[in-house]
């Protein structure tokens, strides 16, 4: 009983911070609709400072830990102003999503930033003086620190709400979470409330870093694991509702607190499969309001329209390429091609999801991991030959994402995309955790083709027949009635509702249809490599889909083909050039999306239109 | 002059919506701009205030060139404007919505406290804090116009401010307009409600397609029945 109670609080304890961190997310989510992927790295470079600081200030003093500890969080709200001003500022008329993307090269630079300056060992921070000890209940001890924090979330919880419901900067917040045009036609700066509130946000996330220093050791990968939570308890509580952030941030701490000890293994799985009920149940969380429909400044989009001529020839142009490239590259630079052939087609899956089926997926990764793991298992343990495998793999993604989709597709905007990347999280858990069928971290070796498609040449032209033909497949089905129907229900779902389409059920078939042939890629990627890791799963992999079909272009059909070449090349030419690829990565990240914000091959049709119309005016 | 707009242009994308609108009002007097669903008169307001950003043209405010400048600044320079859909803060109350819109008090123009709002749409003095999502139609109308009276402004520009009202409250509605007018505002309304714009209005332009058609006071307006049936019958 009195260990349950211990239990309790500690799952208190650390909701404090997740709150801190997942309140600030949801304030700037709220009036700038930017999901600020980069907020793990506030909370991480927090932490980091907070580690600095307290060493540099106090001789063990309470004022030099406080200090320093608040001083941290300052400097990160420093950092966050800068971002907001030098970055952010440029891209609000942006889509949505090149706002995320954009974030998550300040995630890539903050990696290396904090592996250049702290190293990478885990640091353990000093703990906090005057708190040292622990208290008696009920025979058990427990830390006074965590005593502090327990009472630190309502504290913060309580002052935000005077901020937004006593001050005249909090009414212009909450108008502003509600309709930010309208307030800057009252005479209000935008700009001016949109720092102020990345500011805060930051110096959350950079409290809610600080604090956890007596807690755990400081580590460089606490960056993606906190946003992850951070996510999922907004999305839970409801974009923008801070209330619903502590609501949320409680059942996670407590979910996360009792769930080690029913199913030690599983508390991730746990942690998502909560978060999809309650999706499901509540499709804007537990104190959210349905989403407006935010367009971007970007207008409206041009129909996809079938192959130009001109399109045409240069599609076979390099297909005759890509059919001679054996002759003139070595094994390493087919083998290469072939990984950048087989990305394309994940990146073609992604965009046929995204781009047709209006269906942002955060969490792409599971059906090309499960298809990496399905090819891999059948080999494993039923001895089946490569074209088998080559079946079961994207069976065995269709058939997860019939099961996933079904939940999915009830949502939508960033809520799907939340519920995708649940989902992905969930398989990740369960193949990373199911160690003795799986293999776990290990994973599975020894995958390799058939002796016929063993040599680099003959598995390149296979992958080339494989995923062109894929990508072929996903065009043929854009413009065919089905294709039709998705766009209509993602341009409008209310009309497409009113003149008789099942909107629910269109968009489960396109889900899965993108799940299948994200496991075409994803078995094929299995005999690639000879081996899968649940790397393959992982957020990581879910993103670089993101970024490649963002990277060429939401609207094109060409973009993800542009997009996952361009990137691919890109992360192998820098990584062998310099160990600080993520920052180089990064830069180029943000660099594309301030100067193409309609990505690349948006970018060149917009080129080739307007001086198409100066043609037309001369 | 309060305000001057020549061979104003505006664009959605590349679709030209406005072609070389001119107008103008000045303090003391209501204008409207009348005309059929679709001719152009949100947009120009837009253009005019800021929100439609894809403009060409001069635009004089108070002396001032607003052509190039942001919304905000337009609004603070006391260019008042209450859009068609409302856009009332639904989350806060009545009294919060007020608060956002409030800007200093500027010298040439009529300076408002909630007060003296509340005496102008007595409505409002008795849900000073109700949430602004439970008011009916009317009252949402009323508070609209009474938070863009909360910056002060020397101009209003007031979007189809009869929509949708019972006849009493656009009897209340006119008589909050005069008022306004009175006060020494330069009123600009948008109308498709001929009537409407007859209680109020001192001149009247017509705009068609985005063309301003006709330019006159109101009495030239209701004496030329050629006019009103070209561009206004239905």
């Amino acid at each position: 009983m009195s260990f349950l109670f211990i239990q309790f609080l500690n799952g208190l304890a650390s909701a404090s911070s997740l709150f801190l961190v997942a309140s600030g997310l949801s304030i700037i989510f709220g009036v700038s609709r930017i999901v600020n992927f980069a907020h793990g790295s506030f909370y991480m470079l927090g932490a980091y400072m907070a580690f600095t600081l307290v060493h540099k200030l106090s001789g063990g003093t309470i004022f030099g830990f406080w200090g320093g500890v608040v001083l941290a969080a300052a400097a990160v709200a420093v950092v966050g102003a800068l971002v907001e001003m030098i970055l952010l500022r440029r891209i609000y008329q942006a889509p949505e999503l090149l706002q995320l993307l954009a974030t998550f090269g300040l995630v890539l630079i903050v990696q290396d930033l904090v592996l250049t300056i702290w190293g990478p060992e885990d640091l353990l921070g000093p703990r906090a003086p005057g708190l040292r000890g622990a208290i008696d209940i009920f025979g058990q001890s427990f830390p006074q620190y965590d005593f502090v924090l327990i009472i630190l979330g309502p504290v913060v919880l309580g002052l935000l709400w005077l901020l937004f419901h006593r001050t005249r900067w909090g009414t212009l917040i909450r108008a502003a979470t509600q309709d930010r045009e309208m307030v800057a036609a009252l005479g209000v700066n935008q700009s001016w409330l949109f720092t102020s509130v990345f500011t805060l946000g930051a110096f959350l996330a950079g409290l809610g870093g600080a604090v956890q220093l007596p807690r755990e050791a400081v580590n460089h990968v606490m960056d993606l694991q906190i946003i992850t939570e951070a996510f999922v308890i907004v999305v839970i509580g409801g974009l923008g509702s801070v209330l619903g952030a502590f609501l949320a941030a409680v059942i996670i701490g407590e979910l996360n607190a009792f769930g080690i000890l029913i199913f030690p293994q599983l508390t991730l799985v746990l942690t998502f499969l909560v978060m999809a009920v309650i999706l499901v149940v509540r499709p804007w969380g537990l104190l959210g309001k349905p989403e407006g429909v935010v367009r971007g400044g970007a207008g409206a989009e041009r129909p996809i329209k079938p192959l130009s001529p001109t399109g045409r020839n240069a599609t076979v142009a390099l297909l005759v390429a890509l059919l001679a490239l054996p002759m003139i590259s070595g094994n390493y630079g087919l083998s290469v091609a072939s990984e950048v052939l087989i990305y394309t087609l994940f990146a073609a899956s992604l965009h046929f999801m995204m781009g047709t089926g209006g269906m942002v997926s955060f969490g792409h990764a599971a059906y090309f991991g499960l298809g990496s793991y399905g090819a891999a298992l059948t080999v494993k343990y039923f001895g089946v030959p490569m074209l088998a495998a080559l079946v079961a793999g994207p069976a065995v993604a269709g058939i997860a994402a019939l099961v996933f989709g079904w939940f999915c597709v009830r949502l939508s905007g960033v809520y799907l995309a939340m519920l995708t990347l649940a989902f992905a999280q969930i398989a990740y858990a369960v193949v990373f955790q199911w160690s003795s069928f799986t293999g776990g971290d290990n994973g599975l070796i020894g995958i390799w083709p058939a002796p016929w498609a063993a040599s680099p040449t003959a598995f390149y032209y296979l992958s080339l027949l494989l995923c062109g033909g894929g990508i072929v497949a996903v065009r043929r089905i854009t413009f065919a009635p089905f294709g039709y129907t998705l766009r209509a229900c993602r341009d409008s779902a209310l009309r497409a509702d009113s003149i008789g389409i099942d909107l629910a059920r269109h968009r489960w078939y396109g889900f899965t249809l993108a799940g299948f042939f994200a496991g075409i890629a994803g078995s094929l990627y299995a005999f690639l490599k000879g081996s899968v890791f649940p790397d393959t799963i992982s957020i990581a992999t879910s993103v670089d889909a993101l970024v490649m079909v963002l990277l060429g272009g939401v609207q094109t059909l060409a973009g993800p083909i542009v997009g996952a070449a361009t990137y691919k090349i890109l992360h192998v030419s820098i990584s062998s050039y310099t160990d600080q690829w993520r920052t180089a990565l990064g830069v180029i990240i943000i660099v594309l999306v301030v100067a193409f914000p309609m990505g690349i091959v948006g970018f060149i049709q917009n080129r080739l239109l307007r001086s198409g119309r100066v043609e037309d005016a001369a | 002059m309060k305000l001057e707009a020549h061979n104003l242009n505006a664009f959605y994308g590349r679709a030209q919506i406005l072609f070389d609108v001119g107008l103008k009002a000045d303090t003391g007097e209501v204008v409207a701009l009348i005309g059929r669903n679709g001719a152009g008169k949100s947009t120009t307001f837009k253009s005019l205030v800021g929100l439609v950003t894809a403009r060409t043209g001069q635009l004089v405010f108070n002396g001032t060139d607003i052509s190039g400048l942001p919304v905000h600044d337009i609004v603070r320079l006391g260019l008042g404007y209450v859009p068609e859909d409302r856009r009332i803060f639904t989350d806060l109350t009545v009294e919060e919505n007020l608060d956002v819109g409030t800007q200093p008090a500027r010298a040439g123009a009529p300076s408002w406290t909630k007060e003296r709002l509340f005496e102008l749409f007595p409505n409002l003095a008795g849900m000073r804090n109700r949430g602004a999502g439970r008011m009916s139609g009317g009252e949402q109308q009323m508070l609209t116009i009474a938070r863009s009276l909360m910056g002060n402004p020397s101009l209003i520009m007031l979007d189809e401010p009869s929509e949708g009202l019972a006849p009493k409250i656009v009897e209340d509605m006119a008589n909050a307009i005069l008022t306004m007018k009175d006060q020494g505002l330069a009123v600009l309304i948008s109308e498709q409600n001929l009537h409407f714009a007859k209680m109020i209005s001192d001149r009247a332009y017509i705009i068609e397609k985005g063309r301003i058609c006709f330019d006159g006071t109101m009495a030239e307006l209701s004496n030329n029945d050629e006019v009103r049936n070209t561009y206004l019958a239905v």
